[in-house]
């Protein structure tokens, strides 16, 4: 027994435009200060205002928001009042809407609390609507919600089958000359959704086509969309890769490459689509290992080389490899700038937070904390896993 | 072969989770006990809790019980035995089986979320009993 959750999804060229059939009164806007000064933010309010809807915007997400900036959030909502949620931007941004919209509807719950075992009984005070101006958290179409426990340095996975958004709207105009960085970051992440969703041990199969097709999408056309901002097939086709990993992993679950990538996010910071997709490739590796049937699937749905299943998994993750390299991501923790005695001085947290994920215990190969260690000092070096 | 519910295997589980240096391990800091609670149907004729004590790491108590008023533990995870046999043979994932509300789980939300390892090893030394369900 399991579910496959939805929003009604609005996407193409112009799907903004789709606030305007909104009913509703008023609108809450959570997005951050850089959508404001791009503009993105005016245009969603005017589309909302032709839609007879007031709007108010809280603009102070921050990139992996905290808990902190979400009851701040939650506070400025009830003052409000809306009956409309719009989390506008990346993922931080989408996911910092839906935690403030369950601290809005239950202000008994803390954020730290939402948790998908007990029923919530959203919707009484307001819907949610995501627009994501990236292509690749998949935020909108997702239930979980990640928000940074600044005291404790660790990313919390949190969620419930009910913040799932109302409506998501994939409007590709809207990551139109995204700066390639933050191109590359976030289609890495969405990649990394899709590989790990499709060789998780929920993977099921209302998830699998979705993840092997958002693979297949993202493998031609991430390059282009990194080396030409405006390349607007590419960006289109992003755009929709980013939503359909997003209903395959969010349907199905992500894996190891997640929780090394959110271990080191927590710790040093860094952007959440850069260390899972460093990370995709040696945990394809260590996993294929022991069993690697369902990468070297998505291998031969590729059209990689896959004569074997072993030579299947090797070449996604060779392929993988390759393509972090055309965007000149880094390989190596070495290379995203972390000091070496910094990464032994804090592996038991890092340790500690990865294995504690469920990412972890749905991995294709299940890591000890010795073989944890072991991934993060090779990922380090940059080093081919061989165990 | 023990039969599965009966204070004796509650007995065998716990000496099984001492005995696991992953469950140690896993659990270092876990601080919490449990009802596991096997719900009445046609095979058990009333609700059968299995009380726990698990405390950084290893299991100081453990016995089963038909009296609910016998312990108050701060978790109480509750099911059909169909599904708890499921679970011990590896059929069905406990954590899928909380989220489809196959089971029931009260207590701390916040403790049990971040207790992801601890769960997975405590599951996999319900594995090592040998266990006779009810047929």
């Amino acid at each position: 027994m399991w579910y496959f959750d939805s929003p009604k999804i609005i996407f193409g060229e112009g799907a903004l435009a789709h606030l305007e059939q909104i009913e509703g009164r008023r609108a809450f806007v959570v997005t951050d200060e850089n959508l404001v000064e791009l503009g993105f933010v005016k245009t969603a309010q005017d589309h909302l205002a032709k839609a007879g809807i007031e709007s108010g915007v809280f603009s102070q997400v921050e990139p992996d928001p905290s808990l902190q900036t979400v009851v701040r959030g939650a506070d400025a909502m009830a003052d409000y009042q809306p009956d409309w949620v719009v989390g506008l931007g990346g993922g931080s941004c989408m996911d910092a809407a839906k935690a403030m919209w369950v601290l809005y509807e239950r202000p008994d719950v803390k954020p730290e609390a939402i948790n998908p075992i007990e029923t919530l009984g959203l919707r009484q005070k307001a819907r949610l609507i995501t627009i994501p101006t990236t292509a690749g958290t998949g935020a909108e179409v997702t239930w979980a919600i990640v928000l940074t426990d600044t005291e404790d340095e660790r990313k919390l996975g949190l969620g419930s089958r009910e913040n799932l958004a109302d409506i998501a709207i994939v409007d590709p105009s809207l990551s139109k000359g995204m700066p390639p960085r933050l191109t590359a970051d976030t289609g890495m992440d969405a990649l990394t959704h899709a590989v790990e969703g499709y060789a998780a041990s929920w993977a099921n199969d209302f998830s699998d086509g979705l993840c092997l097709k958002a693979a297949d999408l993202i493998f031609r056309f991430l390059t282009r969309a990194y080396e030409d901002g405006n390349d607007d097939e590419a960006r289109e086709k992003m755009a929709n890769a980013a939503t359909l990993a997003g209903l395959g992993f969010g349907n199905s679950m992500a894996g190891l490459a997640h929780s090394l990538g959110q271990a080191i996010g927590g710790v040093f910071h860094t952007p959440h689509g850069r260390a899972v997709g460093l990370f995709l490739p040696y945990t394809i590796d260590y996993a294929a290992r022991e069993n690697p049937l369902r990468y070297a699937e998505i291998a031969g749905y590729l059209g990689l080389p896959c004569a074997s299943d072993a030579e299947g998994a090797g070449s996604l993750s060779r392929s993988i490899g390759e393509l972090l390299g055309r965007l000149e991501q880094p390989l190596s923790l070495k290379e995203v700038g972390i000091e070496r005695q910094a990464l032994q001085e804090r592996m038991g947290k890092l340790i500690e937070n990865a294995e504690n994920e469920a990412y972890t215990v749905v991995h294709p190969r299940v890591p000890t904390a010795e073989e944890l260690e072991r991934l993060f000092l090779y990922a380090y070096q940059g080093q081919e896993v061989d165990f | 072969m023990i039969k599965f519910a009966t204070d004796e295997w509650a007995k065998a589980l716990m000496e099984k989770i001492n005995e696991s240096e992953a469950y140690a391990q896993a659990a270092k800091t876990w601080e919490g006990d449990f009802y596991f609670i096997i719900e009445a149907d046609d095979k058990i004729p009333e609700p059968i809790y299995i009380y726990a004590d698990l405390w950084h790491g290893k299991c100081r108590e453990a016995f089963a019980t038909t009296d609910p008023s016998a312990k108050e533990p701060i978790f109480r995870m509750s099911g059909p035995v169909r599904n708890w046999r499921r679970v011990i043979e590896k059929q069905l994932d406990p954590l899928q089986a909380i989220l489809t509300r196959q089971f029931t789980l009260k207590g701390d939300m916040v403790k049990v979320m971040r207790a992801v390892k601890a769960a997975q090893e405590l599951v996999n030394c319900t594995t090592l009993v040998p266990t006779e369900f009810p047929e």
